[in-house]
């Protein structure tokens, strides 16, 4: 077990270090010199040019800059916005909890509805049920997550008057873009689920527990559940990682003001520095939520430790 | 059997396979396949299929209900949502195959060489891969945008190399299992090269996974390009895609909901079609997967 968590320690560390280094790289990535590409468009004398070059230390060595870029991450120094000039670290800390917040709630939802619809449409399978789930979930597979918020705020806020439009001071806010984020991930779960379930139904020990008379309840909550969830784990930290890309779009459709929708504002705006810390932070909660649910996974599950 | 079949046998053999091929869809797969087709039609000649020119502004027309003259109505410009939702196929499904290609162009060699070859080849791809896609979902595209830019063409690089990991992925697990068998063992006993073995033996065989993960692709790419163009970060105005026709509509769906809803509901109903056909496909081709 030790070996296990060690070695997947490690290699999430060597992903976290790749991550930083294509974020990094992502300025001199751009066609053109870097330290005009941190004035963006405006008309800048080349003097000026130069100066920042040599305070950002963009005329040094590649590895030199990286080493200096790895120095002030680890410290959490990541650069000033240039429109504001803010330290980026500070608007990522404004932004973090309204992103954190609609991301633990879509995923609370998607987990709770997607095994519980997984369950209902295993435990009736080819009835209307089972067909109405599988629909629900198809849509929300397929409806890009844009189209699915303003269907929400049109129904529910438009017509109905029951949720805000936009903003999010109370949890009134949060009801639509976490449904809206949630669907989609809950769609995938629920069809893990049901299929999964389908499975384990299907298996020896399922067969002898309705033959010693187990109750069709305990049999789905007792016997088949625990082996059919085994998998929705590692899905649900995939999901985790779609989830926090989609909080992109959801954010920008209900006007939350995350760290998806500072990453959109700053890449229009062409605000390098923003755009890294924004990535930087998704990318790194995303490794992070990975890395916990394999770690769950190795230890719930032993043929994967010695896999 | 007969050992020599004529040319013509052999090509009407072909052709012979896709009607059971077809007979096996389900009614939805096979309302879908219409569905991909009917919108596909404009990939050819908008210019035929379209009302009205879809980018002229008519000051007169602005806000016009679906009616008889326009059918889906006008928006904040007065320009024709059908004509626009014509063209905007062009762009979302031009921006869907092209993105799916690259990503096949990507996935496919580096796939087969890391498979193949195993060793330290595949040790670096992998850890490549593994890397790359710890920028989830959307974030990769966002990250390739931001480097080069907004607009349409790179949108369609940005989703291209966006997916490619993933294929990556399936490319080398298909590869993977295809190595260990007793054919490729025959070809390398019999000296055939590793070139010819991965062209005519390898190859063949992962492309029925390749066929579903392609297909799938398509619907994500769809959905990634057109949020990229509700973003902003994609297609630019006054060029014609549904994800920018959504946005545009977006401060008008109290009343005016006709300038959303049918660009939004044209892009669920293509990506729901292709997930269905994906799902079909997967079941015919390869039954594992399910």
């Amino acid at each position: 077990m030790v070996r296990f968590i060690l070695h997947r320690v490690l290699q999430s560390i060597l992903v976290v270090f790749g991550v930083l280094v294509i974020v990094f790289l992502m300025v001199h990535l751009v066609p053109g010199d870097p330290a005009q590409v941190l004035f963006g468009d405006a008309p800048v004398p080349k003097a000026q040019v130069e100066e920042v070059r040599h305070a950002l230390g963009l005329d040094q060595p590649l590895p030199f800059q990286l080493a200096r870029y790895l120095h002030g991450a680890a410290r959490g120094d990541l650069g000033r916005s240039l429109k504001t000039d803010r330290p980026v670290a500070s608007d990522l800390a404004r932004a973090i909890p309204s992103t954190a917040e609609l991301a633990i709630a879509a995923m609370a939802l998607a987990v709770a509805g997607g095994v519980f619809f997984g369950i209902v449409s295993a435990s009736s399978r080819n009835t209307w049920l089972d067909s109405g789930v599988s629909i629900l979930a198809l849509l929300g597979i397929s409806f890009p997550t844009f189209w699915t918020g303003l269907l929400l705020i049109w129904l529910f806020s438009v017509r109905l008057e029951w949720f805000p439009i936009t903003g999010q001071h109370s949890l009134r806010h949060l009801v639509l873009p976490a449904v809206t984020l949630g669907w989609y991930a809950g769609a995938i779960l629920a069809r893990l689920v049901r299929s999964g379930m389908l499975e384990v139904l299907g298996q020896d020990y399922i067969r002898t527990a309705w033959a010693k008379g187990v109750t069709k309840r305990r049999i789905l909550a007792w016997h088949a559940l625990r082996n059919g969830l085994i998998p929705v784990i590692t899905v649900a930290s995939v999901q985790f990682g779609t989830l926090l890309g989609g909080a992109v779009v959801v954010e920008t459709v209900f006007a939350r003001d995350g760290v998806g929708r500072m990453l959109v504002l700053a890449i229009l705006q062409k605000d390098f520095p923003e755009v890294q810390g924004a990535v930087l932070i998704l990318a790194l909660a995303y490794s992070f939520s990975n890395l916990l649910a394999d770690l769950f996974y190795g230890f719930i599950d032993p043929r994967v430790r010695y896999g | 059997m007969a050992i020599a079949l004529s040319r013509t046998q052999m090509q009407r053999g072909r052709w012979s396979r896709v009607v059971p091929f077809l007979q096996r869809l389900s009614p939805a797969a096979k309302l879908s396949l219409v569905i991909v087709f009917c919108l596909s039609l404009p990939l050819i000649a908008p210019r035929w299929l379209a009302p009205y020119d879809p980018t002229a502004v008519a000051p007169s027309e602005i806000f016009q209900p679906p009616s008889a003259r326009h059918w889906l109505g006008t928006d904040q410009f007065g320009r024709d949502i059908l004509s626009r939702l014509i063209y905007g196929a062009r762009n979302s499904l031009t921006l869907g195959l092209v993105s799916v290609s690259l990503s096949v162009l990507i996935s496919v060699p580096l796939g087969l060489a890391a498979g193949y070859y195993r060793g330290p080849l595949d040790a670096v791809t992998m850890r490549v891969v593994d890397i790359v896609m710890a920028f989830p979902g959307i974030l990769l595209a966002l990250v390739v945008i931001a480097i080069l830019g907004p607009g349409l063409t790179n949108a369609m690089i940005a989703v291209g190399i966006g997916e490619a990991p993933a294929y990556t992925r399936v490319v080398r697990g298909s590869t993977l299992v295809v190595r260990e068998q007793s054919y490729i063992e025959a070809a390398r006993a019999i000296g055939t090269r590793d070139y010819r073995i991965i062209k005519d033996y390898v190859f063949p065989n992962v492309i029925q996974a390749l066929i579903v993960i392609a297909t799938v692709g398509f619907a994500v790419a769809i959905v990634i390009g057109s949020s990229l163009g509700f973003l902003g970060l994609g297609a630019q105005p006054p060029a014609a895609e549904w994800g920018t026709m959504v946005s545009d509509g977006r401060n008008y769906l109290r009343t005016e909901w006709w300038i959303s809803a049918f660009p939004g509901a044209t892009i669920g109903m293509v990506v729901l079609a292709i997930n269905v056909l994906g799902d079909a496909l997967r079941d015919i081709l390869d039954p594992r997967l399910r």
